[in-house]
């Protein structure tokens, strides 16, 4: 296209066209870098976006669509995109964006806890959150299997899974102020801490999960006994008293402490998840258990008070069982008032020499013969005061040979064992029937006889004064007769002298008869010939 | 029609945009210089639809990750938040903040959104050499021209926050990549009007009118 344009005035007559623009202009590259920026964003956004995961909370709270983050050791790997409520509208279904590359954390045993504030025991957690804002923390797991949809946990588990240790059960009537994060001592050692807690499904047990760090772990064997350090234990014994406690911890918040029972056996440790029993103090751990305790029935007639559940049962002394439950119950025919006691005998405290179990024997025919011959042998149940101050009453079994003869009835269950009145209950009873026999004593009568005894005794007494005065003349009649008797008697009275010769005489005619005697032993022929001379 | 309808180009006269001298063209040049202010003179902007277009295409791109990313990173204490311009518009909604939430709203989703249509419809009808509305369509082209560049509040208000607000460790606030992206959209809607000439709404007029 070309203007024409003349040299002056007559304006151009020409028509002035715009250019018609068929080059691509410069400018186009705008718009091609902005569109190639856009999309290696969009593709790189694509690409490195992570997996998306579904983790299912109990609760939403404190959770966040959009806002709440998925920490792991403190880094962000996911943020909650949606929050839904289930089908069932009982829990909560939060979608995950995770982080570009965590593929790897999300495997089978991968858990996920909403970390906020908490105060449990000696640990204060998550304070950062009440400033922050909840958010979900993760541990990852070791499993190669690959999983997307998961379940959170309701608490915070107190071990990870880099903690080496060993996790034991331990089963309890009475969580006390356990919790979890409660500290675990070993030698007041803090060694582990207490991770998780249940109720059994009967309902009447609890147990607790414990996790005892490694090295410790080694020192919990199948003797190990645990018990409930929480607070102090004071007691009082016949060595003094004795104050017990873990730690100051353990007074503020409770605690478990273990000790292996010194039985002398070495025994290797004790596998993950062994179950324990849960003491509730030091002295009751060391107990031996009762093995295969033996129940039996205590009827007495007398109170109880002082008989406690747990109160001991002692054979002469020795504790061989123990108290485990006390009912009242009135007959209804004779409306006498008993106790039935029941009472656990460990077996294995009374001890039964064994010599060989003979034909047909077995340990609960033995154990028959040896209680039948026991109670045979007067031993009876009595309630006994333990404790002067406190009135704490046990139950003693000793030998009563006094005893009336009893047989024990085995067809009941549990079995009946005779008892015998307490001693207080003894004494009470002899001095009320002293008592009784001196009430019916007819102290009247006796005062009436007694008067006309004295009345009697006075008038013997006269007359046994007129008797004496006659006594009197016997005696002095008496007295002649003694005289002239010892008279005859003196040394030199003439019928002692005569008596004297007399007996010489005798003396001497014996002699004679003596000398005759030897002389006819040794010559009897002289009785027929007669004397012969004198000897040769 | 109006003797404004015959336009100096028609005449073969060049108006300078910068102090609006009509002058005539040296002859044989095509493109001189004004003689007053010695600003480049030309009948028409060249290339000006080709030109337009493709920095509102650009724009039109860079409106979309504008509005996906966010603008702006706040770190607290409470951790870090990305905001993308809607969802602060969201944030900002309140019963005391809703004026403010309303001006972000407008300055930067809107305008730069109208300044994209309107422009595509000025194109598009110049493109097409359409005659109706030439008053009305003059009239939006101011509008574009004025109400663009408080788009750039926007980003101004962003960039200021950025660098004020810098409280290490307690509080911190970064722009994110979608304020790049939105300054992108203002600067090449900016440009985009820039080089839409004007003239051409009613050129085809013109045109018209001398042909008829």
């Amino acid at each position: 296209m070309s203007d024409e344009r003349g040299s002056v005035p007559p304006l151009a007559e020409s028509r002035a066209v715009p250019k018609r623009q068929t080059r691509l202009s410069l400018v186009w590259i705008i718009p091609i870098v902005a569109a190639l920026v856009g999309v290696w964003i969009a593709v790189t956004r694509v690409l490195n976006e992570g997996p998306k995961i579904t983790i299912v909370f109990r609760s939403a709270e404190g959770l966040d669509a959009g806002k709440t983050k998925l920490r792991y050791n403190g880094v962000d790997v996911g943020t909650i995109m949606k929050i839904r409520l289930s089908d069932d509208h009982e829990h909560v279904i939060t979608e995950v964006q995770m982080a570009p590359k965590t593929e790897g954390f999300l495997v089978a045993d991968t858990r996920f806890w909403v970390v906020r504030a908490r105060i449990s025991g000696a640990t204060v957690t998550g304070l950062s959150t009440l400033i922050s804002g909840d958010y979900i923390g993760m541990e990852i797991g070791s499993s190669k299997e690959d999983k997307r949809d998961f379940v959170a946990l309701e608490t915070p588990p107190v071990v990870t899974y880099e903690v080496a240790g060993r996790f034991f059960l331990l089963k309890t009537t009475n969580l006390g102020s356990l919790d979890s994060g409660t500290p675990i001592f070993f030698r007041r050692l803090q060694v582990g801490e207490v991770t998780s807690y249940a109720l059994d499904n009967d309902g009447k047990m609890l147990t607790v999960k414990v996790f005892v760090r490694a090295p410790y772990d080694q020192y919990v064997n199948p003797d190990t006994r645990f018990w409930q350090a929480s607070g102090i234990d004071v007691s009082l014994t016949a060595s003094g008293l004795s104050v017990q406690t873990q730690s100051l911890l353990s007074i503020l918040i409770g605690g478990i402490a273990f000790e292996t029972f010194p039985s002398g056996r070495i025994l290797p440790a004790a596998e993950q998840n062994t179950t324990f029993t849960l003491y509730s103090n030091r002295t009751q751990a060391f107990e031996p258990p009762p093995r295969n305790p033996q129940t039996y029935e205590l009827l007495f007639k007398e109170s109880v008070r002082g008989l406690e559940p747990g109160a001991p049962v002692e054979f002469r002394g020795i504790r061989v069982g123990q108290v485990t439950d006390i009912r009242a119950q009135i007959d209804a025919r004779t409306f006498t008032f008993s106790a039935p006691v029941t009472i656990q005998l460990d077996p294995q405290r009374l001890g039964i020499k064994l010599f060989g179990l003979g034909p047909g024997e077995d340990l609960a025919t033995i154990r028959r013969k040896v209680i039948n011959s026991l109670v045979s042998h007067g031993v009876r149940a009595q309630l006994r005061t333990g404790n002067l101050l406190t009135g704490a009453a046990f139950v003693a079994f000793d030998f009563f040979p006094g005893a009336a003869p009893v047989t024990v009835d085995w067809s009941q269950t549990p079995v009946q064992l005779p008892t015998i009145p307490g001693e207080l209950q003894l004494v009470e009873e002899s001095a009320t029937d002293i008592l009784k026999k001196v009430d019916k004593l007819p102290f009247k009568a006796i005062g009436n006889d007694l008067q006309k005894a004295l009345v009697d005794f006075a008038q013997t007494m006269v007359t046994a004064r007129g008797t004496l005065a006659s006594a009197q003349g016997t005696f002095t009649s008496a007295t002649g007769t003694l005289d002239t008797a010892s008279n005859v008697i003196q040394p030199n009275s003439v019928q002692l002298r005569e008596l004297d010769n007399t007996l010489q005489e005798v003396s001497r005619a014996a002699r004679s008869i003596r000398v005759l005697a030897d002389y006819l032993e040794r010559h009897p022929e002289a009785l027929i010939r007669g004397k012969k001379g004198g000897p040769k | 029609m109006s003797p404004a309808a015959v336009t100096a180009m028609q005449q073969g006269l060049q108006s300078c945009e910068t102090c609006h001298l009509l002058s005539r063209p040296a002859p044989g040049v095509e493109e001189g210089r004004c003689p007053r202010c010695d600003e480049e003179l030309v009948f028409r902007k060249p290339d000006s639809i080709q030109r337009t277009w493709a920095y509102l295409i650009g724009a039109a791109i860079c409106y979309i990750p504008a509005n996906l990313l966010p603008v702006l990173t706040t770190t607290t204490a409470t951790g870090k938040d990305s905001d993308t311009i809607l969802q602060g518009v969201i944030l900002l909604w309140s019963p005391t903040g809703w004026p403010l939430s309303l001006i972000v709203l407008f300055a930067s989703i809107m305008i730069p959104s109208a300044k994209i249509v309107a422009l595509v419809y000025l194109l598009i009808s110049v493109q097409r050499g359409s005659v109706k509305n030439n008053a009305q369509r003059i009239r939006l082209y101011r509008m574009v021209e004025f109400i663009g560049r408080w788009s750039m509040v926007d980003v101004f208000v962003d960039t200021f926050t950025a660098a004020l607000i810098q409280l290490q460790p307690l509080m911190s606030v970064e722009p994110a990549p979608g304020l790049l992206f939105f300054a992108a959209v203002v600067v090449l809607t900016m440009l985009a009007v820039e080089s839409f000439d004007p003239r051409l709404i009613w050129d085809a007029t013109s045109a018209k009118e001398v042909s008829i």
